[in-house]
């Protein structure tokens, strides 16, 4: 008896760090457009303090499980809990939302307008034109308050959009492809200060499908296809678990030519180049196990090793590579 | 925290600083007052101008019979040739020449009396002469059958049948449409506030989620409170508008019959004639105590108690019709594609409008009157055309009223609610026009 009582209550407690420690944590959350199913018994953990990437193709489902965040829809089943709590309408003031398609009203003074927005998020007039004259200093646009929406430039706007996301500070920040619409150099401040944030303590969900900057930023991802979630986890441990014990390896030796058949003998050469006149050879080579002891120790007395690397797979291959996996089972 | 104010206040500056509505709010009353004092220089330059016609008459007959009036004047011709006589009437520009030529006996003269004319002559012209043989040949038909002229004087005295309340009041003729008028009056501002900012609010709708700026806004606050905000933003806007016009015209119309001299009695007189007042005014001069007695009947319609249901049903109504505007505006991209939404919204306003117009007049209390101002979409402007007869006896039975305003409530919270959730889903869909079917579907998500 006591036995049990322990248990559920180590279960109990154990559940209750689980929420504690993140910022999210959504359970087989299910949504159904009419017949259509957009989200399939999703179950998400967002770890606080991180930058969380949200992948996945286009309709997958990653707008519908944002806007069930932002309590733009609710989810048919399942429940989303936000720091602890049962997400509730209360929330929506510590979330701030950056969504893919977004825009501001074109004849409304920016000023004006961003006072607006930060007042629909709960803040005073007050406090709101303080914290966007800080804002409107850092990212150098003081000058603009006065200006209408329809005179900025795209990426002058964006900035905006920014300032209004983020000007309430929110526990949470949910960026969908924030840097759509971004020149380089405005994508960069963008993506400094997004760090910033999280440095600050924020968490933060960035829902994209370009890869590079997930491989920047991203600490946690989960992969979102046809509704369902394919894999989520550390962005560290999903990609030690997406390796295949490939390293790829640069070496000279004097007689390249025959080291050659003895390595495709020995090993599982995947890829080879020969240059001769510098002796060179440059091979791709995947070993039964993680072990590279015996393969370097075999090089080393042959050769000189320029580079030993192993071939860690990006986080674009391991989308494809799972949505691929996933297609063929089906 | 309520972020309702917030909305409403956003909306309704928008909507007030717009250039094109600043322009509306105060080209209209001039536009208007400029229509009005136009129309009203126009009619009286229309009475200045006189016809005169000819007459030329061979005949034995109708010696006395072509008297001068306002409008018209008549010239004889004598001892001379038809010929002579027209070429005259062109020479002086006179309106037409009446040919009575001489003949036996009166049906024939009139049988071949011509009216010569440069052009199709107005029909106001060929009645009153039809009028003056028809009555000669009335009179020369009774005699034929023993009649005398005096005896037939006698016979064509006017008469009126007297009206009067079971209470033993005097009831004044043309009283019920007067009422209507008033209640019409009421309607109609209804019908036009609906059109007009129901538009407003769809136009705003659109704006926000072509601009994109939809998503960001929902992410802070529920749709359904946008959609109201933005509704009693933007009328709240319409009446600021509304009252401007109020003031704005009535200030200028002084100022302009004044700088014209106009008497604004001329324009009433003028409403006469448009036939909007029917027969409200007898054709004889009116004595004053008639006119004093419509003022009596007209102070005695129960003013408050209308300006009351006004507001009732201008609120509800308003409500009604600017939610379906919301949702038409949420479920499409572009204004281009509204047309074939706005029109079933349009219809049963202009039924009202029509229905109203020619049946209340007529029966204020008869089945289709009582049916249109029981039925949801048509009531606030059915209902306050009947209303000005009073409510209870006599006027509209309390039943009806109650049942009314209850089905009006019961439909705008129906339809505030069917709107809202088309709302939210369509605010969100991009790219396609929906169908009748899909905005059915969106209900159910």
């Amino acid at each position: 008896m006591c036995f049990w009582n322990c248990v559920l209550k180590q279960f109990y407690i154990f559940g209750k760090i689980a929420l504690m420690n993140n910022i999210l944590v959504t359970k087989e959350v299910t949504k159904h457009f009419g017949n259509h199913v957009a989200l399939n018994k999703v179950s998400l953990e967002i770890p606080k303090n991180s930058i969380y990437g949200l992948l996945g193709p286009n309709g997958a489902g990653k707008t519908t499980l944002i806007r069930i965040i932002n309590q733009i829809t609710y989810p048919d089943m399942g429940e989303v809990y936000f720091d602890g709590e049962l997400l509730k309408p209360k929330h929506i003031s510590t979330i701030g939302y950056l969504p893919e398609e977004r825009g501001l009203y074109k004849g409304m003074k920016v000023g004006e307008q961003a006072l607006y927005l930060a007042q629909l998020k709960g803040l005073t007039k007050v406090e709101a034109k303080k914290r966007l004259k800080y804002w409107f200093e850092k990212l150098e646009i003081g000058d603009w308050w006065n200006k209408k929406v329809q005179e900025l430039s795209k990426g002058m706007a964006q900035k905006i959009q920014f300032i209004v996301t983020v000007l309430h500070e929110p526990k949470l920040l949910i960026f969908d492809e924030p840097f759509s619409g971004f020149d380089p150099i405005n994508a960069n401040i963008i993506k400094d200060e997004i760090i910033n944030l999280k440095e600050n303590g924020t968490s933060i969900i960035f829902s994209t499908h370009r890869m590079e900057s997930v491989e920047e930023l991203c600490e946690y991802i989960a992969l979102i296809h046809q509704s369902e979630k394919l894999l989520d986890g550390k962005l560290a441990d999903i990609k030690k678990t997406y390796k295949n014990n490939v390293f790829k390896v640069g070496l000279t030796a004097d007689n390249v030519d025959e080291l050659l058949p003895i390595l495709s003998d020995k090993f599982n050469l995947i890829a080879s180049e020969i240059d001769p006149k510098e002796n060179h050879l440059d091979f791709t080579i995947q070993l039964p196990s993680n072990d590279s002891g015996e393969i370097l120790s075999f090089l080393a007395k042959r050769s000189k090793i320029h580079q030993f690397v192993e071939i860690i797979p990006s986080a674009n291959e391991i989308f494809i590579q799972t949505i691929q996996d996933k297609d063929a089972n089906e | 925290m309520n972020k309702l104010p917030i909305i409403i206040r956003r909306e309704y500056l928008a909507k007030v600083r717009n250039k094109s509505f600043v322009i509306m709010t105060f080209l209209s009353p001039i536009l208007m007052v400029g229509m009005v004092v136009l129309i009203a220089y126009l009619t009286k330059i229309n009475d200045n101008q006189k016809r005169i016609i000819g007459v030329f008459n061979e005949s034995d007959y109708f010696s006395n019979d072509f008297n001068p009036t306002e409008s018209t004047s008549y010239v004889q011709f004598k001892d001379i040739t038809l010929k002579q006589a027209k070429d005259s009437t062109t020479q002086m520009g006179y309106y037409g020449l009446l040919h009575i030529p001489h003949e036996d006996e009166l049906e024939k003269v009139a049988e071949h009396a011509y009216f010569y004319t440069k052009e199709a002559p107005s029909t106001s012209v060929l009645d009153r002469l039809e009028d003056v043989f028809l009555d000669r040949l009335r009179e020369r038909r009774l005699q034929d059958m023993g009649v005398s002229s005096k005896e037939f004087a006698l016979m064509d005295k006017k008469y009126e049948i007297n009206t009067a309340t079971f209470d033993g009041e005097q009831n004044l003729k043309g009283i019920n449409e007067i009422k209507a008028i008033i209640g019409g009056g009421f309607g109609y501002l209804i019908m036009m506030f609906i059109i007009i900012y129901g538009g407003f609010v769809m136009r705003s709708v659109i704006e926000e989620k072509t601009s994109r700026i939809i998503e960001v806004i929902i992410s802070s606050v529920k749709p359904f409170e946008l959609m109201m905000g933005k509704i009693i933003g933007t009328s709240l806007a319409g009446i600021t508008q509304f009252a401007i016009w109020i003031v704005s015209a009535s200030l200028l119309l002084m100022v302009a019959f004044a700088i014209f001299d106009i008497d604004p009695a001329t324009l009433s007189n003028g409403a006469d004639v448009t036939g909007m007042a029917g027969n409200m005014a007898p054709p004889v001069p009116t004595p004053n105590q008639t006119i004093q007695a419509y003022a009596q009947e007209l102070y005695k319609i129960p003013w408050l108690m209308l300006i009351c249901f006004f507001v009732v049903y201008f609120i509800l109504g308003y409500l009604i019709y600017s939610s379906i505007y919301a949702a038409i505006g949420a479920a499409v991209d572009n204004e281009t594609d509204t047309q074939q939404f706005i029109f079933p919204v349009i219809l049963p306003l202009m039924l009202a409008i029509y229905v109203g117009f020619f049946s209340v007049f007529s029966n204020p209390h008869g089945p289709i009157a009582v049916g249109f101002s029981l039925f949801p979409l048509t009531s606030p402007i059915v209902m306050l055309m009947r209303l000005p007869g009073g409510i209870g006896e006599g006027g509209v039975p309390v039943w009806e009223l109650v049942t009314s305003i209850l089905l009006l409530i019961i439909t705008f919270i129906g339809i505030v609610w069917l709107a809202a959730k088309i709302y939210r889903v369509g605010i969100l869909m991009y790219g396609k026009k929906p169908s009748y079917k899909e905005l059915f579907k969106w209900i159910k998500y």
